[in-house]
């Protein structure tokens, strides 16, 4: 090999040819084995063992957590304009893989305090669920958005899921008796 | 004789016991505070809207933690007032 004109892109697809040769899979899925679990694809090249296809397929299809986002929308916007901006943003999910599973507008409520000099406030509350690194992607769109006074993310755990799918259906939550306690 | 500082009452002297303070979520089983649920929250602040101490709620630390957390979400998202008066 002439080392003069060796380049490191030239080394990797050595490196990958040599193991979907050795392991015999294909180059692709050899690629994506390297990128997620690069130790173990060693371990596999070293001692000859079969990859198990699990272990990227795993990193491929990342885990989705739970998520709530409320935004605060101006009030000005009419009733078609509002729903065009939760569609925006509703849509934007679906294509980032995520499912939406339960969206609720709550309308024109007043601010405890002044918004940009505005007192009262279009809510929006969407759950849903994507990989953890869309809600960056969402951030982005939320805040070039005018029509956006605030919004807020939550994370939502086990409890906080069935919290919400028992105030939905409309059984009792629990939270109520401790209101009179 | 008796000591001056021996003081006899001729009726006992009220000495109401009173009830021990305990969390009310750890009694009811409440896992999630919710905190888009102003009600709910408006039992753990004062009239100026600041948050009532632990001595007074009685809440465990894990579940102050929570409430601390959801009243604080809240009051971002302009569902309760930072500062105010009269709240109740």
């Amino acid at each position: 090999m002439n080392n003069a004109n060796f380049k490191p892109l030239d080394l990797l697809i050595l490196i990958m040819n040599q193991i979907s040769k050795t392991l015999d899979i294909s180059t692709e899925i050899a690629t994506y084995s390297i990128k997620f679990n690069p130790n173990k694809t060693f371990l596999c090249v070293l001692y000859n063992l079969p990859l198990q296809p699990k272990l990227f397929f795993k990193s491929k299809n990342r885990e989705m957590n739970n998520y709530e986002l409320m935004v605060i929308f101006t009030p000005v916007l009419s009733e078609d304009e509002f729903k065009a901006s939760q569609k925006k943003f509703m849509d934007l999910v679906s294509d980032n893989n995520g499912q939406i599973q339960h969206n609720n507008p709550w309308g024109l409520k007043s601010l405890a305090y002044p918004i940009q000099k505005k007192t009262t406030g279009l809510y929006w509350v969407l759950e849903y669920s994507a990989p953890s690194d869309f809600n960056e992607k969402l951030k982005i769109q939320l805040l070039r958005d005018e029509n956006v006074l605030r919004h807020m993310f939550t994370a939502l755990d086990k409890y906080a899921v069935e919290y919400n799918a028992k105030k939905r259906s409309g059984v009792q939550t629990g939270n109520e008796k401790a209101v009179e306690a | 004789m008796a000591k001056a500082n021996e003081i006899k009452y001729l009726t006992a002297i009220k000495t109401e016991k009173r009830q021990k303070k305990y969390c009310r979520f750890k009694k009811l089983g409440i896992k999630y505070i919710d905190y888009k649920d102003a009600e709910f929250l408006k039992k753990f602040l004062n009239e100026q809207g600041k948050m009532l101490p632990r001595r007074i709620t009685g809440n465990s630390l894990k579940y102050q933690r929570k409430v601390a957390d959801a009243i604080k979400k809240a009051r971002q998202m302009a569902i309760l007032p930072y500062v105010t008066d009269l709240l109740k």
